[in-house]
């Protein structure tokens, strides 16, 4: 082993919160080699982002290093101050924020705020410009002297991450740390700049601490993974030693509990862990995981465990690996059981024939005004007891899609039907039955439920609303409610800013079914959540959706997540569906090339898989002035040529069930096209 | 601080009758001109007035008239603010629009242009208030309305079938409450100037109402002589709206709202 760039050793950091000290880190060690990525990957309140930035000096001011040594390249990291961490950021240890849009200065080019670096870092005036052109250039930028000379909002949000990128390597830093760096960017361009982070290091033979709670993405760039649980460093180890036998519960429990892609509901059920992240005024003397822990025993009550290293590489906190090593335990929640899709009477629920959303624009004063084309021509069918995922990045027109259905936004034109009812564009229009049948769970918890109503109350209002009972009846109704999400009854005297994430999107969701609906919209449901309990929320909406023999529309960015849940899965790319199928057949190919595209951008929470590597080039095409012929033209590596430009392509069925919007016929595919994904067997 | 201060001069506001020496038309002749004392905390004006009371008494008159005319413009703001916000569309735009061209005349300017039309009095000068500052709490209304009602918990509400009232008040108003109590506080202060503005002007209340705009302007010929009875009053309306700003801001600070004042 060589001599670490990065070692920290019995770090302690603290805030001050109101008066009171917080600790936020304890006993951390962690160390980085020349040339190596470490992930660093926890929760939210894990303490993840603290990590980072005491690496990097840039803590709050409230913010106290209690204890601890960080050496990095021999030199006492803590110690240093003023004129000397100057000289070391961006030299020697530079950093790339999540949010780009935020760390680039607005009124400057970028060409410029890249020189003005260089300059700083020795470059003298006249060639600086030059050289911010090449840096540009060797991240793979397509037109560097156009970008160079844009100013940040001229540029898409995976354009601005690439610029932060080159500005971290422009002093040529010798470890770069990155906070969530592609947590906002969509799954192709998030392909793509890992691609770029990985050449670019390697190159340098520079180091990264890349931090995430993104599983796939940790397995997809590091060499090492640091696995962060309250605070504490829980495990430790090479990626696929940890991947393939991780040694701690949490870490087996955070494995568990994401969806790997092509894992079903009726197959494999996520497993998710109970409970929240504590919040720590004290650390117990105690495992801080012994709440969550399958294999808790007393002795995790009564002692907290120590840093132990089964082997010179892998370091563990927990009282029981030794037998989890020896497979005489194992932390895998055995009673999860298949969610089966209980098949009845399959019948139509929902049919959209034709549906058309379009936004106006106000552009300037010199133009003419002009619409956004959100959804374009969707036909959608929705059965009884089933899921239907919709897939796309931002701007694909999903969620325009389900606003439209459900009379959120009013469609231009096309027909919506439910059970057979004929729904009217306009919500107001819609009677009491229609409004009771169909509801929406939401995206961000945090906005969808009113702050200044108690749980009760809101749970209250689609009882009395919609299904007409009286109050005295809908308060019995709330606690049956309640206890279909799990969650206690005393809840619903409380106000949603006393609750988790989780805990308010399940009161959402039991909102939502308060009505009995037919068909329940699905916007996103569990991206603002934690992992661990990303799964609970899915596994509930799957239960609940059989129970009720509701039709589901789910609706994601997330393939894996719609891949396990979904019975049948939409692929859309700018407001069109690109392909429709069965599930069970969506990672096989013939795929749509953007299909294929997108299952190869993401990044497998599993170092096993092998998968095929294609780029999208290019940005996303305005909606305003799509492209003409097949919208995906512009982007596409199996671009055939002048009839992709000129003509719009027809829907073919394939032999196994899929239908394609593609001009390619289905045998050229079917020879052209390899599987994306190849699943190893892992012992997982 | 504020707070300290505006429970002052509301006590004695409250309590001016009761606790005041004298009347606030009540003429000591032989005291007149006289310099502040332990007789006449405040002094004498020039006719014999005692400033005091007059200062005291004006308290109960400008309060209850500032503070009706900031009630009525903060309820008639507020429902027009929800129901710009919420509606949008042309309605929004064409009483915005109506509001943009109230707001580009000075307060004072279209004060004067409603007194001159309506005649003085008391009432004119509460509608004056009213009117004045009704576009101001229905922008500040209208701009939370506007972000809040993009947020998932109305699009909730729509979904079950709420009726456009319910979700004003019910689901959308508590969201506006904090800007609003303070910007009703701030309204308040700016009423109390603005009434006193008049006042000195010679537009507002009428004399011999203690007035302090007014008695700031009766004294002003006798600067000379009598200083006291024009720095008593003003001194009174300049630490009110102090007071009331210093309670404003904190709480601003203290419901953590974001807005400019």
């Amino acid at each position: 082993m060589s001599e670490p760039l990065l070692n920290v050793e019995d770090l302690e950091v603290a805030y001050k919160v109101n008066g009171g000290e917080q600790d936020v880190l304890r006993d951390i060690q962690l160390s980085i080699e020349p040339g190596q990525t470490v992930g660093l990957v926890g929760e939210s309140g894990s303490g993840k982002s603290t990590l980072a930035l005491t690496v990097m000096r840039q803590l709050a001011a409230n913010a106290q290093v209690r204890r601890g040594k960080i050496d990095f390249a021999g030199r006492d990291l803590l110690g240093l101050a003023g004129e000397e961490l100057r000289a070391v950021w961006g030299r020697e240890l530079s950093f790339v924020p999540q949010n780009p849009t935020t760390a680039l200065n607005p009124a400057m080019r970028v060409g410029e705020q890249l020189a003005e670096a260089l300059r700083l870092y020795g470059a003298s005036a006249g060639e600086s410009s030059a050289q911010a052109t090449e840096l540009l250039k060797q991240i793979r930028i397509a037109e560097p002297d156009r970008v160079a000379h844009s100013y940040p909002h001229q540029l898409s949000g995976g354009m601005q991450q690439r610029v932060m990128i080159a500005l971290a390597l422009s002093g040529q830093p010798r470890l770069l740390v990155l906070d969530e760096p592609t947590t906002a960017l969509d799954v192709t361009t998030e392909a793509a700049v890992l691609d770029l982070l990985q050449e670019a290091v390697s190159q340098r033979n520079a180091s990264m601490l890349y931090v995430t709670h993104n599983l796939g993405v940790v397995a997809t760039i590091s060499d090492r993974v640091v696995v962060l649980y309250a605070g504490e460093l829980a495990e430790e180890a090479p990626t696929e030693q940890l991947f393939r036998k991780p040694l701690h519960p949490y870490t087996r429990g955070l494995l568990d509990a994401v969806p790997r892609l092509g894992q079903h509901k009726d197959q494999r059920p996520l497993q998710a862990i109970p409970g929240q992240v504590p919040r720590l005024e004290d650390f117990p003397n105690a495992c801080v995981f012994a709440p969550r822990c399958p294999l808790a025993i007393e002795r995790c009550w009564n002692e907290r465990p120590t840093l132990d290293a089964p082997t010179p590489d892998r370091r563990v906190r927990c009282h029981r690996w030794p037998e989890i090593a020896a497979d005489r335990v194992s932390a895998h929640r055995e009673e999860a059981q298949p969610i089966r899709t209980k098949t009845q009477r399959v019948q139509p629920v929902l049919k959209v024939e034709g549906l058309n959303v379009s936004y106006p624009v106000s552009r300037s004063l010199l133009q003419p005004p002009a619409s956004l084309q959100a959804v374009r021509d969707i036909d959608l069918v929705a059965n009884s007891a089933q899921t239907i995922g919709v897939v796309g990045e931002s701007g694909s027109g999903k969620s325009s899609l389900a606003r439209a259905v459900i009379g959120l936004v009013e469609r231009d034109s096309g027909n919506v039907e439910l059970l057979g009812l004929h729904l009217p564009p306009r919500l107001g229009a819609r009677t009491r039955e229609m409004l009771s049948h169909l509801q929406m769970v939401f995206q961000n918890p945090d906005e969808a439920l009113n702050p200044a109503l108690t749980v009760g109350e809101s749970l209250t209002r689609p009882l009395v609303r919609l299904r007409g009972l009286s109050a005295a009846q809908a308060r019995q109704q709330v606690l049956g409610l309640m206890a279909a999400v799990r969650l206690p009854e005393d809840y619903a005297r409380r106000f949603p800013g006393q609750l988790s994430g989780g805990e308010k999107q399940r009161v959402a969701i039991a909102r939502a079914f308060a009505s009995q609906p037919e068909l329940l919209l699905a916007d996103e449901p569990v991206s603002a959540l934690d992992v661990s309990v990303q799964a609970n929320i899915l596994n509930l909406l799957a239960e609940l959706q059989v129970e009720q023999q509701t039709a589901l529309v789910l609706i994601s960015h997330d393939i894996a997540s719609v891949g396990y849940l979904a019975d049948q899965i939409a692929v859309m790319y700018l407001g069109e569906f690109m392909q429709t199928g069965a599930a069970e057949n969506i990672f096989d190919p013939p795929y749509h090339p953007y299909t294929e595209a997108l299952l190869s951008s993401v990044p497998p929470p599993d170092p096993f898989v092998e998968q095929k590597r294609i780029r999208l080039e290019g940005e996303l095409p305005s909606a305003i002035d799509p492209p003409t012929g097949c919208p995906f033209h512009t982007r596409c590596p199996r671009f055939l040529g002048d009839i992709c430009v000129q003509q719009t392509p027809p829907w073919r069925e394939t032999r196994d069930g899929k239908r394609i919007f593609c001009h390619i016929p289905e045998d050229e595919l079917v020879r052209i096209q390899e599987p994306v994904l190849r699943f190893e067997e892992s012992n997982s | 601080m504020g707070t300290a201060l505006f429970a002052l001069f509301l006590l004695a506001a409250i309590l001016g009758p009761y606790i005041a020496p004298y009347g606030s038309n009540e003429q000591i002749v032989a005291d007149a001109r006289q310099a502040p004392s332990a007789a006449h905390w405040f002094g004498v004006d020039h006719l014999g007035r005692d400033v005091f009371s007059r200062v005291l008494l004006g308290a109960r008159d400008i309060f209850s008239l500032a503070g009706t005319g900031t009630l009525i413009a903060v309820a008639i703001g507020t429902s027009l603010g929800l129901l710009s916000g919420y509606r949008g569309g042309w309605f929004d735009e064409l009483l915005m629009r109506f509001f943009d061209s109230l707001l580009a005349l000075p307060a004072l300017l279209l004060a004067l242009l409603l007194l001159g039309t309506l005649g003085t009095s008391r009432q004119s000068v509460l509608l004056v208030i009213i009117v004045v500052y009704i576009p101001i709490v229905a922008r500040v209304v209208r701009s939370v309305v506007l972000s809040v009602k993009t947020r998932a918990y109305i699009d909730a509400a729509r979904i079950q079938g709420e009726s456009s009232a319910r979700i004003l008040f019910r689901e959308i108003l508590p969201a506006v409450l904090p800007a609003l109590a303070v910007e009703a506080a701030l309204r308040f202060s700016y009423a109390i100037f603005l009434a006193s503005s008049l006042g000195f002007l010679g537009v507002g209340v009428q004399p011999p109402s203690p007035d302090w705009g007014l008695m700031v302007n009766e004294a002003r010929d006798t600067l000379s002589q009598t200083p006291w009875a024009m720095y008593f009053p003003a001194a009174a309306i300049s630490v009110v709206v102090m007071s009331v700003n210093l309670m404003a801001d904190g709480l601003k600070r203290a419901l953590q709202v974001g807005i400019v004042i």
